[in-house]
């Protein structure tokens, strides 16, 4: 046990290192980013489906779509409440949806997550060229 | 041993009414009223058919200039760039000479000069036993059940191009890099593709599904018909009777869904 001295300061000293990270960011969280509705989706109101459901979901309600307009040859999805949706993400939710920077990048940027939709999709159907 | 005949039927007994008791509970317990579930159908003005075919008149196609607006048509409509490198060369549809076009068909040494001359509109035949499918290892590309159009779906396509190796006619491209910068005007209510993909016609599906003739034979002003294959009433199948018609390496048995009219 003569070793014990070099072996404590080891051990603060990696302890220090590692959890650096977490003290030097002490109380500077960033604050989640605020999400901008572009004027046609704040009069319509109601997206798709409930709100709660698309902030969670909308991943998997944009890969039902996927699937089913590019396998299935089917196109139309009515909501719950009856309304009949174009199954589009060009088209329909970036109809509403104009404004990606403000309202797509935002979250994704925040949650890093990098979505390759627009590799191929076009962001702004409306914009003129 | 303590354990009676009696213990051990009770015991059998119990566990049995335990292992019953989870669904007849779940019949019990009534859930929330049940909402309604959302649907997914197709719109009434969708055209459908058991097969899509395309006849085209070649008799109507004299030179290059008869071709171009057609392509012009579909490539804008589908965002289909014009590569300056011609390995890069992208296309859905385009004209070739008769030569290219029927090679290696059983079809005659010496033909005809206006035959031998015109140029034939060429893309992808929608095989009714499509090679391409078969080949693809992500089933990226398929022959849609619902009216025989060969699709892809980009978002699957891995790129290995095992398709554009099976296909005889030669109808697929590769995106050897971006096509976005090569495009000059966006069609913004149809997607592009990325680097690593490959393309090809798809007989203007987004089209079909909004009550629209393709883009090739809207812009043919009736050189190009379009129709259901296996219904004895359809534009095609009428043309098919009165005229002859040709199609591409039949002898390979992929049955081509393009059928020329010489």
């Amino acid at each position: 046990m003569n070793d014990k001295k070099w072996i404590v300061t080891g051990l603060v000293v990696f302890l220090v290192i590692v959890l650096f990270p977490f003290w030097f960011n002490r109380g500077k969280a960033v604050p989640p980013p605020e999400v901008k509705l572009a004027d046609k989706a704040k009069a319509a109101k109601e997206c798709v489906l409930s709100r709660d459901y698309m902030r969670s979901e909308h991943m998997r309600v944009l890969d039902l779509w996927r699937e089913t307009v590019v396998r299935q040859a089917q196109r139309t999805f009515t909501n719950p409440q009856g309304k009949e949706f174009v199954m589009s993400l060009s088209n329909t939710c970036l109809d509403c949806h104009s404004n990606k920077a403000d309202f797509c990048d935002k979250c994704h940027n925040f949650a890093s997550v990098r979505p390759y939709c627009w590799d191929c999709h076009i962001d702004n159907p409306k914009e003129k060229s | 041993m303590d354990t009676t005949r009696r213990r051990v039927l009770q015991l059998l007994g119990l566990s049995a009414a335990a292992m019953a008791a989870p669904p007849v509970l779940d019949a019990l317990a009534s859930g929330p009223a049940p909402v309604a579930e959302p649907r997914i159908g197709t719109p009434p003005e969708f055209l459908i058919a058991k097969q899509w075919a395309l006849v085209i008149d070649t008799r109507q196609f004299h030179s290059e200039a008869d071709v171009e607006p057609l392509v012009k048509a579909c490539h804008s409509v589908h965002n289909v760039p014009h590569m300056t490198e011609p390995r890069w060369e992208i296309k859905w549809i385009w004209g070739t000479e008769y030569k290219h076009a029927f090679s290696g068909t059983a079809s005659n040494r010496f033909v005809s000069e206006s035959v031998e001359h015109r140029p034939f509109l060429v893309l992808c035949n929608h095989c009714e036993n499509p090679p391409c499918v078969r080949a693809c290892p992500t089933k990226a590309t398929f022959k849609r059940p619902q009216d025989g159009i060969v699709m892809m779906d980009f978002h699957r396509c891995i790129g290995c191009r095992f398709c554009m190796a099976a296909c005889p006619f030669g109808a697929r491209s590769f995106n050897y890099t971006d096509p976005r910068p090569f495009l000059k005007t966006t069609n913004k209510q149809f997607p592009t593709r990325m680097k690593g993909v490959v393309e090809k016609c798809n007989f203007c599906v987004e089209r079909l599904a909004e009550g629209k003739m393709p883009a090739c034979v809207e812009a043919s002003k009736g050189k190009l018909a379009f129709g259901d294959l296996f219904d004895p009433a359809s534009k095609v199948r009428e043309l098919l009777k009165t005229n002859y018609t040709i199609r591409r390496k039949v002898n390979l048995g992929t049955e081509p869904a393009v059928y020329y009219i010489v």
